[in-house]
This record gives C-alpha cells, sequence and structure tokens, in this order.
C-alpha cells in the first residue's frame, strides 16, 4: 500500500502540470473560439460534417457526386474508387468527362500517382483506378466533371 | 459572470476526464495513439503476392537465390556478390557512402528489408520488382560487371539440378560465349550480337529466372520488433510500460509525429511512405548531377524487366506503371524515402551518403535549404539543438534485429 502511494507520488506534478495545460487549450477552444493553426501550411481542417465519401454537391450545384471505395480507404494502398454522378435533380449523368486531383492542404502536397477513369460503367457510374493517398491524415479528392449540365468540380474531404 | 463561471466549471470536469483517459494511454490523445499503433510493426500486413515472379514464395527459388546471393562467381572478377554490399551481418548494407562493387558506385547501398513491400526499387525507383532490381547490378560495371551469358553458365555449370527443379529444363548453351550480354564492355556487347536470337533468349530467361530466385530470397528480409513497438505494444494493450522509452525519446516521439513533420513521408509500419520526394539534399560535387525520380520514373517505364515486359509473369495487372507520375517538376532530384527502421544502425545517410550522422540529417530538416536543382519540399523546422537531439534519441529506437525469414517447415505426413 505504502509502496503503492511512494510510487505514485513523483507522477502528481505531471498531472497538475496536464490539467493545466488542458484546462488552458480548452479554454481557448471552447470560450474565446481562438483559431488554432495547425502547423505546415496554416490550412484549417474542416468541421467533421464536411468529411465523407457524399453524396456531395459540386461547387457550382450542378452535379450530386457519391464515392463507393472498392475496400475500405487506407493509406499507402493502391485503390479502386467508384463514383457515381448526379444532377441536382437525381438524375444518372452519363458520358460525362471526369479529371481527377486531390492533395493534403495541410502539407502542400499532391497525389502521389495519375488516377483517372478507366470504365463508364452506365447509370452514372464511373470507375476510377490509381488512386493512392500516401498517408493518414486529411485529403481533399477533387473531381473535375464536365458533363451534359456544364463543367463543375466537387472535392471531397477523406480522412485516412 | 454566472455563464463564464460554468464554462470554467465544464471545462475543469472535462479536463479532469480527459487527464484520467489520458493516463492510461501514456499521456496520449486517442488520435496520436492511433497514430502511434499504425507505425508499430504489428500493424504491418502480410506480404503482399509478387504476381510478376511466379516462384517469389516459393521455398526452393529462397534456398537458390541465396545461394546465389552469396556467390562471388557473379561478377567479372570473381570478388563481388550480392552480398559484397547488401552484408547480412550489418543489416544488408555496407555502412559507406558510394558503394563498392568491381569500382565505385554513384549511390548509396539500399538495405533490403521490407523492399517487397515497396512499388518501385533504387532510389530513383527505376525497377518495379525486386527482381528486376537484382539485375540490374549484375550488368553494371561499377557493380558486378558480368554479362548474362556469364550467370547463365554459373547456373548451368553449378546449379543445374536446383534450377530445374524451380524452372524447368536449362537451355542448351554449348554455343554461348562465355562473357555476353547487352552491356558497356565492347567484346562482351559483340559476343551478345553475334547470338542467334533465340540463343539470346534462352540466356535471358535464365537470367531473368536467377533475378526471380534471388528476389524470393530478399523477400525473406525482414525488420525485427524495435523499443518503439515495445512501447507501443504495451500502451495499446491499456498498460503502458514507463520503463521502455526514456523522457528524451519520448520527447523526440512527440516531436517525430507532431512539429517535426516526420510522418508525412515516414508513416506506417515500415515508417516509409514509398514515394518520392525532392528534400534538397545537396548533390555531391563530385558525381555528375543527377535528377532522381525524374529519369527513375520514364526508366521504369522502358525497362527491359519491367511488370509490362514479356519477362514478367503477370503483364496485365501493373497499375504501377500504369497510374505513374512522370515527367512533372516536383520529380526533379526526387528521392525514395527510406525505411526509419534500423536507420541509426546505417550511417551514411541519403542517396550517396552526403550525411555521415543523423545529427547531420536532422540538422538538414531543421534548415531546410534550397535544392540545388528542383524544388526541396522542407520548410524550416525551428527546432531548438535540445529538441533534435530528442528527435535523434526517438530514431534509436526505431533499431530491432533484421532476419530472413524461414520458410513454413514442409508437413510431414505419418
Amino acid at each position: 500500500m505504502r509502496d503503492t502511494q511512494r510510487n505514485q507520488q513523483p507522477k502528481m506534478p505531471r498531472t497538475v502540470l496536464m490539467l493545466a495545460t488542458m484546462a488552458v487549450a480548452l479554454t481557448v477552444t471552447a470560450c474565446s473560439h481562438a483559431m488554432m493553426m495547425i502547423h505546415g501550411t496554416g490550412a484549417k481542417r474542416p468541421s467533421a460534417s464536411e468529411f465523407g465519401l457524399g453524396p456531395r454537391a459540386s461547387a457550382g450545384g450542378r452535379y450530386v457526386a457519391t464515392l463507393e471505395p472498392a475496400e475500405p480507404l487506407r493509406p499507402r494502398q493502391m485503390q479502386t474508387i467508384r463514383v457515381t454522378v448526379r444532377d441536382a435533380e437525381g438524375r444518372a449523368i452519363d458520358e460525362a468527362q471526369i479529371s481527377i486531383d486531390g492533395g493534403m492542404p495541410q502539407h502542400g502536397h499532391g497525389l502521389p500517382t495519375r488516377p483517372r477513369v478507366t470504365r463508364n460503367l452506365g447509370d452514372g457510374i464511373y470507375e476510377i483506378e490509381g488512386v493512392r493517398f500516401n498517408m493518414g491524415g486529411w485529403w481533399e479528392f477533387t473531381l473535375a466533371i464536365a458533363g451534359s449540365r456544364g463543367a463543375d468540380t466537387v472535392t471531397f474531404n477523406l480522412d485516412l | 459572470m454566472t455563464n463564464r463561471n460554468f464554462c470554467a466549471a465544464v471545462i475543469l470536469l472535462l479536463a479532469m476526464i480527459a487527464t484520467v483517459t489520458a493516463s492510461g494511454r501514456g499521456g496520449w490523445t486517442s488520435a496520436q495513439l492511433e497514430e502511434l499503433r499504425s507505425m508499430s510493426l504489428a500493424e504491418l500486413e502480410s506480404l503482399p503476392r509478387d504476381p510478376t515472379n511466379r516462384v517469389a514464395d516459393d521455398p526452393r527459388a529462397a534456398d537458390l537465390g541465396r545461394r546465389l546471393f552469396f556467390d562471388v562467381r557473379l561478377s567479372s572478377n570473381g570478388r563481388v556478390a550480392c552480398s559484397t554490399c547488401h552484408q547480412a551481418d550489418r543489416g544488408f548494407q555496407d555502412g559507406i557512402a558510394l558503394a563498392n562493387g568491381v569500382g565505385t558506385t554513384t549511390r548509396r547501398t539500399m538495405p533490403i528489408a521490407g523492399m517487397a513491400r515497396s512499388p518501385f526499387l533504387f532510389w530513383d525507383g527505376r525497377k518495379d520488382s525486386l527482381w528486376a532490381q537484382a539485375l540490374g547490378p549484375l550488368e553494371s560495371p561499377v557493380e558486378h560487371d558480368g554479362t548474362r551469358a556469364q550467370y547463365a553458365h554459373v547456373v548451368a555449370d553449378s546449379y543445374a539440378r536446383e534450377y530445374e527443379e524451380i524452372f524447368g529444363q536449362l537451355p542448351d548453351l554449348s554455343g554461348v560465349a562465355h562473357s555476353a550480354g547487352p552491356v558497356a564492355d565492347r567484346d562482351a556487347a559483340a559476343a551478345w550480337s553475334a547470338l542467334s536470337s533465340a540463343q539470346r533468349e534462352d540466356v535471358t530467361r535464365v537470367f531473368v529466372n536467377i533475378g526471380k530466385a534471388i528476389a524470393a530470397y530478399e523477400r525473406r528480409v525482414e525488420f525485427g520488433a524495435s523499443r518503439f513497438d515495445k512501447y507501443v505494444a504495451a500502451l495499446t494493450s491499456g498498460q503502458p510500460d514507463p520503463n521502455v522509452l526514456t523522457d528524451d525519446e519520448l520527447a523526440g516521439l512527440r516531436l517525430f509525429i507532431g512539429r517535426a513533420n516526420c510522418t508525412q513521408c515516414h508513416n506506417g509500419p515500415l515508417f516509409t511512405s514509398n514515394e518520392f520526394h525532392n528534400t534538397g539534399v545537396p548533390p555531391r560535387p563530385e558525381l555528375a548531377l543527377d535528377h532522381g525520380r525524374l529519369t527513375g520514373a520514364t526508366a521504369v517505364l522502358s525497362d527491359e524487366f519491367n511488370c509490362r515486359s514479356r519477362w514478367s509473369d503477370a503483364r496485365e495487372r501493373c497499375s504501377e506503371l500504369e497510374f505513374i507520375v512522370t515527367g512533372e517538376h516536383t520529380l526533379d532530384r526526387a528521392y525514395k524515402v527510406p525505411s526509419l527502421r534500423n536507420v541509426a544502425e546505417r550511417a551514411p545517410y541519403m542517396d550517396a551518403g552526403q550525411f555521415a550522422t543523423l545529427a547531420e540529417v536532422l540538422d538538414h530538416y531543421n534548415r531546410a535549404p534550397a535544392a540545388a536543382t528542383g524544388h526541396s519540399e522542407l520548410r524550416p523546422l525551428e527546432l531548438k539543438p535540445a529538441e533534435l537531439h530528442q528527435l535523434e534519441a526517438f530514431l534509436r529506437t526505431l533499431s530491432g534485429p533484421v532476419a530472413v525469414r524461414e520458410p513454413a517447415p514442409a508437413r510431414r505426413t505419418r
């Protein structure tokens, strides 16, 4: 019993320090709403609701795209992703030209490969091959869509 | 006023909960804990198949490959084997800046452990499989300096039984000159031209199979657990062991996954993304300026032995070549991100051994000087000397054994 207490004693100051640090950190974020800049480029990670595979509207509102990875997305693996493209009214967009871009805004680098649409499966579904995310974290995955409703881009925020 | 007091009380409560939770995780947040787990060797997925090499996981091929790996007859002067630079007792590297074969190369020897998981091989990624990689040095005038005909003769003279068990019948080499191949040496090149196309094909097939056997052996070279892995194992089991890493090492680890930005490239269980980056490492003044991945990416697409070549056992599945990035400015003087496992056992560092110590490497990353050509992706880290020391201390926790995995013992029937 006494031994246990003695062993725990040196940890106390560290715990107090940690408590104080966390209290300060929480005060800053929760009460004063200060922007916390993240290292790197300073790009700020979007809120959780901005993340995910969609459905997601394009910037100009012409299309709604949804991603469906063949396997769960994970870092350092070559992946295949299907994308479904519809217009704002939910009609499938066939015969669209789609180019793919992406990168990590906080690190300032793009995708390590050159993915592209390899198959048009019909019903607004396209297969994208050759996607690789070379580390975990926040990635942007952008599709430039040129289809019957015009040209527009949709950017997904993905958390690897 | 009341509002502020309430806020403070909530914060205090949250902080207390967070502290109690974090203490069971060694003071890491759950996101950090997840990141640490992702870098642990326990997270390494089982070795992916190599469809381009149908004998990649054949234990007989691994055994033949091991013998070829150490065989100095596979050289022009009878003194150079793969093991000359990839020394098994030094983690399969040689500890010198520029590798010495028959002559002196322009590159630092890369270690072999973990390479079977890399889509591209060499510092510039000019090869796309272990077997294609193994063939490069055999015909390089400064490495093994021999010819593919010479190597085919060595196999026919000394390994015929083992070879034929794996690859089928050896070709008739009676009319093939001892030294012949598409190499820089004029006599050998002339002898190669004098062969019939059928003879050239026969010789090249044996040569390719030498590479595939060596690759089957090299695939078994793996990293073992380090102190870092031991630390993460204890941490993820919910019973952090404070005695595995020192305070300096832990502070270094915090920097590694935090302000020092190391995990941008050195991530996953092997501490590498296997990609290519220009980090502004100065070229050696005595060597011709080379452009790293910029030329490597083009070279692999036209490589005689790449995934799409007639010598590959899976020519239709070459997604690494199909979606490769070429011709971009970012590739100029970009080099492969090496694994950081056992990095402390592997001085000197970088593609041509430019830095003698880990301290020099860290100083470079901290200062982030401009690149000689191309554009360095680094930004100054502004770390203090004590922090650089902590990072170095952490890097030293990544050392562990390098072992050759034994083939699964054959099942005996009673």
